[in-house]
């Protein structure tokens, strides 16, 4: 039989909220604009309200950075950033703004902006490009750009690598996400590294679209569900061969697991335990004696690890703090947990550029507090705002073990045959 | 993932166990479900207020006896409970907070409301002072901020008059402020104090001081010092006349300061905090936790030689009451809950509450039992025991950290 408690559960379980404002102690919003009302009011507060009257919407949930920091906090285990993003796709009364349709849209403005890379990378970094980028769309001048590939990482993989993958008996499908197909291709070559001198294979995904986590933040809610879609169809079919998907961003991870049944309301449940980080893969066929990682011996670095306010969420940073740890030459170093401020597209935009590096403040200062030679993280986006705001550079924790390995003796030690 | 030991609850009693086993080399790791009950903290910690109504002052441990026989303190015995307790001031102060008081004799702490209530140990800004003692001040300026609403200068007005001490009453301002009032719910102590750092400090102790003139000392809302000290000493510098701070509506900035700077100790000493996530339930083999899964590791469990379980009580979701039924949602540990719903509270609502004693029972080393038998390697601490009622003893505290560093005794 049902109690009445039980019936009473809404879905982000908002009306678990005791009001303590705990959440609003740990938000990095609240901590410098006092235009945003702060989780407790954005979320569960302000939901009462809502569903009274949608009048009551307030347009200053935009300020909201959709951390999670506040879900994280929560003694009650309301979904509090769930309960804010629903509400300003179901409430939000202006449509997205063209800057915020080509901020979100990663998978055309990508493909486009790899075609002529060495263009658009000379041009993105010219000062009266930044200020009309600044004044007639609002992206911020003071932010630098990531750079594109000329490359694509699927292009590289299908020329160079995919006949080889072929070859290993077990395999992983490797979810690579726009950042390692548009910028950074050699992220997706490194993953492909460290599997393989343990004897694993990479596959990609049938039809790869971007995980929509930006589209999720601009509100372009269609086009984020119909990438969605596309992309638990690949990942069903992976699945259903028996190979598990892996990624190396930590957002697009949490987006695939969390953000699709919470807030696109799209069901993963039969393939969400098969999605998951690739350090935490990694971490796993160690610890199960599956795997055997060898390191150089001549690697020496001081390294931070920065814990992504997704992987906060998802509450994995300690399999990847645990494989750069064992790492002989690794001086590991831990950061306080902050937010760095940028939260993917945010940090773009011209109205929240001021608000985005004084939420980050904190962790730029204690990174060149600390004397490292570079800093750690499974965040793309962390990466390029710590890296624009410390000079320093910033590294996938797999990057820093593809570098580290000596891959001729894990190639040995994993019996992995020519 | 294997440790030496796990501790499941990141507040007060899981902290400081967890501490403990860290500093004597074992590998540790804290799983946490949320923040914790410390949010809600005044400042002071309490041994043994009362009994039977009455206040208790001097040589609260000598009084044990007076205790029910199930009761945590007596399981632990008045001796160890003295060698335990003796060791919490240079745990708070190894976390960078300062604290008075011992433990042969109560003090006394101001309320929020105005009343004064026995304490064993307190924060060194907060109002506190021998029970033997009249209230150490004749003139006291209450001053609130303006348009703060968490802080009640009439209540301790009241009870202030009554103990003849003489009170001036004032709000005071400075620009810094005036941010948090644009969104209404947002004039909070612990808002404030995320502001309050360098100038904004030196502009509201300019302001406090001018409306100080004539009194002996200040008492304020607990609004400095979220993240450490520096605030609350440079604001102290800046005022002419002795500041103290009283304990505000949640979340509270000592009880914020306190949890993390517990945390940071822990990790600090190279243990594993694990925010955010909740242990859905153990596999047990001979009476033994072999391992623990949780929500986020999913199908990764923790293994551990021992378990410390500090989930709380009902307000930490330690016990679960639902329309029939009390348990404990974890491992479904044995409680010493009797009879069914009606059973559970009394009417008066100023009674002692039969369900406020509620909790998992143990053996004299705080083992608990699962169907009768007893679990050899996991320890239970803190308010998810059973045997006491914390609010009518004014004993939270005290059984909190004393059966935290009883159980990482047996361990270390």
């Amino acid at each position: 039989m049902m109690t009445l408690q039980q019936q009473n559960i809404s879905d982000n379980n908002f009306e678990s909220c005791i009001k303590c404002t705990i959440c609003t102690v740990y938000c990095p919003v609240t901590a410098v604009n006092p235009d945003y009302p702060g989780p407790k009011q954005a979320g569960p507060d302000g939901e009462r309200y809502r569903l009274k009257k949608p009048l009551y919407y307030d347009e200053a949930l935009k300020y909201c950075l959709n951390c999670k920091r506040c879900e994280v906090a929560c003694p009650n285990d309301v979904r509090i950033g769930d309960i804010i993003q629903s509400a300003r796709i179901k409430y939000g009364r202006h449509r997205p703004s063209l800057r915020d349709s080509i901020l979100a849209d990663t998978d055309t403005v990508g493909t486009m902006a790899s075609a002529f890379a060495p263009i658009v990378n000379f041009t993105l970094r010219l000062k009266p490009v930044k200020l009309l980028m600044d004044t007639f769309l609002g992206v911020d001048d003071h932010r630098t750009f990531p750079k594109y590939s000329s490359v694509k990482f699927e292009t590289w993989y299908n020329k160079h690598t995919a006949a080889e993958q072929e070859k290993f008996p077990k395999k992983v499908v490797y979810f690579h996400g726009c950042y390692v197909n548009y910028n950074y291709p050699k992220l997706g070559m490194d993953f492909i590294k460290v599997f393989n001198a343990i004897g694993i294979g990479v596959s990609l995904l049938d039809k790869e679209k971007c995980c929509g986590v930006a589209k999720i933040a601009n509100r372009c809610i269609k086009d984020a569900t119909r990438d969605a879609e596309i992309n638990l169809k690949s990942i069903r079919e992976a699945v259903g061969n028996g190979m598990d998907v892996l990624l190396t961003s930590s957002t697009c991870c949490f987006t695939i697991r969390d953000e699709y049944p919470h807030v696109l309301k799209l069901e993963n449940e039969d393939v969400r335990d098969h999605v998951s980080l690739a350090t935490r893969a990694l971490y796993r066929l160690v610890d199960e004696g599956k795997a055997k990682l060898v390191f150089r011996k001549d690697f020496r670095k001081r390294i931070a690890y920065h814990v992504p306010c997704h992987m906060e969420k998802l509450g994995w940073s300690i399999y990847s703090t645990t494989l750069l740890k064992m790492i002989p030459g690794l001086d590991f170093v831990r950061l306080d947990p902050h937010c760095c401020g940028i939260a993917g597209t945010y940090g773009f935009k011209k109205e929240y550029y001021n608000y985005s590096q004084a939420i980050g403040e904190p962790l730029f200062r204690q990174i060149l507090d600390s004397n490292l030679d570079s800093v750690a993280t499974d965040c793309e986006t962390c990466k390029w705002q710590i890296e624009m705001s410390t000079g320093l550079p910033v590294e996938n924790p797999i990057s820093i073990i593809a570098d580290a390995l000596d891959v001729e003796a894990t190639r040995k030690a994993n019996n992995v045959e020519d | 993932m294997r440790f030496d030991t796990i501790v499941i609850g990141g507040g007060l009693s899981g902290l400081v166990s967890a501490i403990e086993c860290a500093r004597a080399g074992q590998k540790t790791a804290v799983v946490s479900a949320g923040q914790s009950a410390l949010h809600f903290w005044s400042g002071s910690f309490e041994l043994l207020g009362n009994i039977d109504g009455r206040p208790v002052i001097d040589n609260p441990l000598g009084r044990l006896g007076e205790l029910s026989e199930d009761h945590p303190y007596r399981k632990i015995g008045e001796e160890k409970l003295r060698e335990l307790l003796g060791k919490v001031p240079g745990i708070i102060s190894d976390a960078g907070l300062k604290c008075t008081g011992t433990l042969d004799r109560n003090h006394m702490r101001l309320t929020p409301l105005g009343f004064l209530k026995p304490a064993w140990l307190t924060l060194g800004d907060y109002v506190s002072f021998a029970a033997d003692q009249p209230f150490p001040w004749k003139k006291v300026a209450l001053v609130n901020i303006y348009s703060y609403l968490d802080f009640y200068p009439r209540f301790l007005e009241y009870g202030l008059k009554k103990r003849g001490v003489e009170c001036s009453i004032s709000n005071v301002n400075i620009p810094q402020l005036d941010t948090l009032r644009k969104s209404t719910t947002e004039m909070r102590a612990t808002n404030m104090s995320r502001i309050l750092t360098d100038s904004a400090v030196d502009a509201l102790a300019a302001e406090v001081d001018k409306a100080a003139k004539g009194a002996d000392a200040v008492i304020m809302p607990a609004i400095l010092g979220i993240y450490s000290d520096a605030p609350v000493e440079r604001f102290r510098n800046r005022v002419s006349v002795p500041v103290w701070f009283v304990p505000t509506t949640p979340a509270s900035v000592p009880g914020v300061r306190c949890q993390l700077s517990l945390r940071d100790l822990f990790i600090r000493l190279g243990g594993e905090f694990l925010p955010g996530d909740t242990v859905k339930g153990g596999y047990f083999e001979k009476n033994r936790l072999r391992r623990i899964h949780t929500v986020n590791l999913g199908e990764m469990p923790l293994e551990a030689d021992n378990f410390i379980i500090s989930t709380g009580s009902f307000f930490g979701h330690g016990l679960i009451a639902d329309m029939e039924r009390i348990y404990e949602p974890v491992f479904g540990l044995d409680l010493n809950v009797t009879g069914g719903r009606t059973e559970w509270y009394r009417k008066d609502f100023y009674a002692s509450q039969p369900y406020m004693s509620y909790g998992v029972v143990t053996d004299s080393h705080l083992r608990p039992s699962r169907k009768g038998e007893t679990v050899e390697n996991l320890y239970a601490t803190g308010a998810l025991l059973a045997g006491f009622n914390a609010l009518k003893e004014g004993s939270g505290a005290g059984i909190t950290l004393a059966t935290a560093l009883h159980a990482a005794s047996s361990l270390t």
